[in-house]
């Protein structure tokens, strides 16, 4: 067991090399520089700015000197902040963590309930209704839903405020901060988390209707305990197990930033970061941020197999 | 030698058409019973005769910009109003669903070819294929999607494709994102059929590579590619609106459900005339839910043990 975990680790090399392989020249295909955005710039500064930044050697040479910093914890220096990129990702990947993380637990919560309800009640009224919305929830682009609830509960109903982190020319300082930035989190989360909550719904309610199939569920029936002991304490555990390995495949969403949405909302995280850096070529920042991502995603899925096997020993054997 | 070839092939021959029509009738059975699945099934129906025929009974269909009419809200005449170059937002959304449509099926095809293609040659020949492609696959996955579709869009950008044919850019880009997970799902589905006795028997009878894979293990992938293709279109055209939404799909002056939301941009179009932004957004809202729901139907006839996964 032990070997398969050595193996499965040391198979992530090859992975991550590859993708930092790819991020690098996809990111170098593209064309325009962040230099060349600056139409004040005269031909001779550009070519020192150009030297200043490395921007002269030929791709692969830049390639292995990313790389090589990379395996420093180095991953470059913004041009557009003229800071290091881990200093930047660090200074805004927590505004994004603190509205991903709310959202995710938001959207366990609530696709656990009503999936497990939707799944005692298999064809009730209560299991269609849920049935629809779900449908609904996983058909509406994320920006657009983005736009109604702005459009609805911040312009027309004024019942938050429509975009942004804080309410920009107030100064508060303690609880009215928090208060603050967690009015402005409302709206951003209530999309995000209806964004995710409709696959989710439907993973329970499966997972659920085939643990109460299972015949230890039929024992326990049978032994005469109460139904609500049957699905919350025997079925539900049982359902819940293989949602661990899921819930592990999220983790990068915590740290990732959701692009669209806080474009949508104004939101200074690191999702809208890349929306800007993308716009005037920040390479060292792009690059840095999706290598980051990429490696988070590996790790994810690493801890998902680990967990899974954990959970359910049967895998393990194989 | 050459006669009992003959027979072998005969036999083969009926089972099959046997084997077939009596699946598919029993498939069509399940699927006419799932209400929700016909209720996809129709409004789809209804939202290609909108897109492809509708354009026809409009009687702005070649009438393009209108400087005297610009702004307008909905009335009799422009049941939708009309945009900042008076053109019929009804008319444009029509227009828009030609090419949000074609894009979301244009882009499934593309990559379920490719998914499919890979898929089964790494699941059927394993080996080095096996390595190369899951290896690629595998990369690609672990690469955020949406950076990945906007540095396609911005390489890409370069081609200098004209407006009219950025549509067969955006399937290109979504179909090169999106293969992975297809080849994944085709290839667990080949590597359990080839162990399966009929597959057995094909090597036994010592039929070439070609009519093994063709004859007989595509017929029993369909299904599972019948089911991902239909789901993967409701998200193709999720992906597409995104991209136009962002001005990295499809391009104005040609119209798609996305691009015609990026005016909700413009705040003043945003708050006061939402007859601009609102319908292409219902618009994709209830033909990805009727894919959906076709898919989700599909599936659970075809297969009633891979329901809801």
């Amino acid at each position: 067991m032990n070997n398969y975990f050595v193996k499965r680790f040391l198979y992530l090399i090859p992975t991550l090399i590859g993708a930092s392989i790819l991020i690098f020249f996809l990111y170098s295909l593209i064309p325009g520089n962040f230099i060349d955005t600056d139409p004040n710039l005269t031909a001779e500064r550009k070519a020192e700015l150009y030297a200043l930044y490395g921007f002269d050697q030929p791709t692969i040479i830049r390639y292995f000197i990313w790389m090589g910093n990379l395996f420093q914890g180095d991953l470059g220096y913004s041009l557009q902040f003229q800071r290091p990129v881990t200093e930047v990702l660090n200074n805004y990947i927590w505004s994004s963590f603190i509205v991903a993380f709310a959202s995710l637990f938001l959207t366990w919560g609530i696709a656990m309930v009503i999936g497990v309800i939707s799944a005692t009640k298999q064809y009730s009224f209560f299991d269609s209704f849920i049935t629809i919305l779900v449908f609904g929830a996983m058909a509406i682009p994320s920006f657009f839903l983005g736009l109604i609830a702005i459009k609805f509960f911040a312009v027309d109903l004024g019942w938050f405020p429509a975009g942004g982190m804080t309410t920009s020319g107030a100064d508060y300082t303690g609880w009215a901060y928090v208060k603050d930035i967690a009015e402005h989190m409302v709206l951003p989360v209530i999309v995000l988390t209806m964004l995710g909550i409709g696959g989710l719904t439907r993973y329970f309610r499966t997972n659920m209707l085939e643990v109460v199939k299972q015949d230890f569920v039929r024992t326990a029936r049978a032994k005469g305990l109460k139904e609500k002991v049957v699905i919350y304490k025997h079925a539900l555990r049982n359902a819940l197990l293989p949602a661990i390995t899921l819930f592990a495949f999220e983790l990068p969403a915590l740290f990732s930033g959701a692009i669209i949405t806080e474009q949508i909302f104004n939101w200074p995280g690191i999702g809208a970061i890349y929306m800007q850096a993308f716009s005037v070529r920040d390479y060292p920042l792009l690059m840095g941020f999706t290598m980051f991502i990429a490696v988070l995603t590996v790790i994810s899925n690493l801890i998902a197999d680990i967990l899974y096997g954990v959970a359910d020993p049967r895998v393990r054997v194989k | 030698m050459s006669y009992s070839n003959n027979e072998v092939i005969q036999t083969d021959h009926i089972t099959k058409t046997v084997q077939r029509s009596s699946l598919w009738k029993e498939v069509m059975k399940r699927f006419f019973k799932r209400k929700m699945a016909i209720a996809g099934l129709i409004i789809l129906l209804l939202v290609f005769l909108f897109s492809f025929i509708g354009p026809f009974f409009s009687p702005y269909m070649t009438a393009g910009t209108n400087p005297q009419e610009i702004h307008q809200a909905p009335s009799l005449s422009h049941w939708l109003g009309t945009d900042h170059l008076g053109r019929d937002v009804l008319t444009r959304l029509m227009l828009a669903g030609r090419i949000s449509l074609t894009v979301g099926i244009g882009a499934m095809l593309l990559a379920v070819t490719i998914g499919g293609i890979l898929g089964i040659l790494a699941g059927y020949y394993g080996g080095l294929i096996d390595q190369i492609v899951m290896r690629i696959a595998d990369i690609l996955m672990t690469l955020p999607g949406l950076p990945l579709l906007f540095i396609m869009a911005a390489i890409m950008s370069e081609w200098q494709v004209p407006a009219e044919q950025r549509l067969y850019i955006v399937m290109i880009m979504l179909s090169l994102v999106n293969w992975p997970s297809l080849a994944r799902l085709i290839r667990s589905q080949v590597l359990s059929l080839r162990e399966r006795e009929f597959m057995v028997a094909t090597e036994v009878l010592g039929l070439r590579d070609k009519r093994k894979v063709l004859n007989h293990l595509l017929p029993n992938v369909v299904p599972l590619l019948i089911v991902t293709a239909t789901l993967s279109v409701g998200g193709a055209i999720l992906s597409e609106s995104v991209l136009s939404f962002f001005g990295l799909g499809v391009v104005p002056p040609t119209a798609s459900w996305g691009n015609m939301i990026n005016t909700a941009n413009t705040l003043i179009d945003f708050t006061n005339r939402p007859w601009l932004w609102i319908p292409p957004g219902v618009a994709i809202f209830v033909t990805v839910i009727a894919v959906n729901l076709l898919g989700d139907g599909l599936r659970d006839s075809i297969d009633p043990n891979m329901k809801g996964r």
